[in-house]
């Protein structure tokens, strides 16, 4: 038996005051999040809300001229129903004046670079906003790698980094984010037609049921066999996370003096806060 | 006459900021000074409330000594009513301890060391901490003048039932629990945070049992991503909830204690008069006399 079921009213107060907590105490006045017209970033957005109100977050919609049209149209619906400011920044001057010297660059290397290009314009407002950039990535994404390293997985704080994508759903329904946008097959949109679900080989569901026993309940992968999952998709999720480890880790520093940074240098990030 | 006995308490649930023990140590003082001016018998505050919790690297720096400038200013705020505050206490061999200390009337009346220092999860305490050894008993005169015999129980030692059992069989009738607990569980089958859960029924099986008061005084809001979820309260020698619990957010809860409620439970109730200690001595071959 596999409950991801929350206690809905409990996570989204625990979430609203985590945002407004560690943004307001280090002296920030919002916080900037990428509205791509997906689910995730809807719920960030919302919980920003809930947290500092909708003039202390601004909302940026970065589409490059390949995007889903109906992408753009679903984050301004997003930023309306929230009352936010929705900036809109094409991507496709720079992300096309690069990839001109690169013509033969596949649609995963285009991906990464428009992520990264997304990341550098949301931390470029937010320094025009004493904002912080608000994470959208959940926890599925961080455990099976999902996500562009210091693109998308870049940013101060993540309201959704403990939240498994099928448990983002329950949250997005309890907080009455817009049934067009909570309904829509999962997308990451780096390309025409592109699904989270096809590209991962399996469901969102399936990879939930698995991790939640991997990683919450410290299950082996031998015990989830006993449970009735597929050994071979256990195994294929498995790799995934191992795969991934470097991306949920700061760089590798080679340890030479007494006290090292990232290893004996141990100082909370919330320091005198 | 009964009133006159009454104990005044103050939980004081709030928020330190991390690692500035002077802007902590101003607040406190200023909190402890006022509630004194408005009656207030005895004021605590969480663990580590001079400090803030996830401290790493920071615990020398911030620690103090029993003897320092610090501790002089709480006795000062404090007067000749009482507090309980949280603290890093250096000693001479230059140990760091995560210590709760009572101040009572113009001096400092008992530290209690933690013992049990988390590690495992997302604790880290013995990285960067000694462990007391030892739980005593302080018997104190408060609040009009009624004798208290009071124990301490920092966060992770309530989770070991052998701690609040030797407070008990050293005659404690007021156990003061302040935490600093981070919140995890968010299960839909649960109507609280799992950890709230907990320790609701830790606290609870301790009062009743033990039939002492309770008083848990926890902390709030986040530290690197933690979640401190507040729930501070007081139990009454029967179990039942007496104050509280407070909301996830900072706030005082006052409450009054007659000392009478716990004489008038184990009246009702003389589960520490039919304590077997002589069985518990037996089985774990030490002392006793058969």
């Amino acid at each position: 038996m596999t409950d991801l079921s929350i206690n809905t009213e409990l996570v989204s107060g625990i979430l609203t005051k985590f945002v407004r907590d560690e943004v307001l105490k280090v002296g920030s006045k919002g916080v900037v999040v990428g509205i791509s017209g997906g689910i995730d970033s809807a719920l960030s957005a919302k919980l920003a809300v809930e947290a500092l109100g909708p003039a202390a977050v601004t909302g940026l919609a970065m589409p490059y001229r390949e995007s889903t049209a109906s992408s753009l149209e679903d984050a301004q619906l997003v930023a309306a129903q929230l009352s936010i400011e929705l900036m809109v920044i094409e991507i496709s001057p720079q992300i096309d004046a690069y990839f001109s010297k690169f013509p033969e660059a596949d649609p995963t290397r285009r991906g990464n670079k428009m992520a990264r290009e997304r990341m550098s314009i949301l931390y470029d407002i937010s320094a025009t906003r004493s904002a912080l950039v608000l994470g959208t990535s959940n926890k599925s994404e961080l455990l099976l790698g999902y996500s562009t390293l210091w693109g998308d997985g870049a940013h101060a704080l993540n309201p959704l980094g403990d939240l498994y994508k099928t448990q983002v759903f329950q949250l997005a329904r309890h907080l009455g984010l817009p049934p067009r946008i909570v309904d829509k097959p999962p997308s990451a949109d780096l390309f025409l037609g592109q699904s989270d679900e096809a590209d991962l080989g399996f469901t969102y569901e399936q990879a939930d049921r698995i991790l939640f026993h991997l990683i919450d309940e410290r299950r082996s992968p031998d015990e989830l066999s006993d449970l009735g999952l597929d050994p071979l998709l256990v195994r294929v999720v498995w790799q995934r996370v191992q795969a991934s480890q470097f991306k949920r880790q700061p760089s590798l520093i080679a340890k030479l003096s007494s006290r090292s940074v990232g290893q004996d240098f141990r100082y909370p990030r919330d320091w005198g806060h | 006459m009964a009133a006159s006995k009454r104990l005044r308490m103050a939980l004081v649930q709030h928020q330190p900021v991390l690692g500035d023990l002077q802007a902590n140590l101003l607040w406190s003082c200023e909190q402890i000074a006022g509630e004194v001016r408005d009656g207030t018998d005895l004021v605590v505050f969480p663990e580590l409330s001079l400090t803030g919790y996830f401290l790493k690297d920071l615990t020398p720096e911030i620690a103090v000594t029993l003897a320092g400038p610090e501790l002089k200013q709480l006795i000062e705020a404090t007067g000749r009513a009482s507090s309980l505050v949280g603290l890093v206490l250096e000693s001479p061999q230059f140990n760091f301890y995560n210590a709760a200390v009572l101040i009572s009337d113009g001096a400092v009346r008992q530290v209690h060391r933690k013992v049990y220092l988390p590690t495992y999860g997302m604790f880290d305490e013995q990285r960067y901490l000694a462990a007391g050894d030892r739980f005593e008993v302080v018997e104190l005169a408060l609040g009009g003048g009624a004798s208290w015999r009071i124990g301490i129980l920092v966060c992770e030692d309530l989770w070991h039932p052998s701690s609040a059992y030797l407070l008990s069989r050293a005659g404690v009738d007021l156990l003061l629990c302040p935490s600093s607990s981070p919140g995890r569980g968010v299960g839909s089958g649960e109507g609280e945070l799992g950890s709230a859960g907990s320790y609701g029924a830790m606290l609870r099986t301790y009062a009743e049992l033990f039939t002492v008061f309770v008083a848990y005084c926890n902390r709030v809001g986040f530290e690197d991503g933690f979640h401190f979820w507040g729930g501070s309260r007081l139990l009454g020698p029967d179990g039942r909830i007496l104050a509280g619990p407070l909301e996830d957010s900072a706030a005082v809860l006052h409450a009054e204690l007659d000392r009478g409620d716990v004489r008038r439970a184990r009246i009702a109730r003389p589960l520490l008069r039919d304590e077997r200690i002589d069985v518990v001595q037996r089985q774990l071959g030490i002392g006793g006399d058969d």
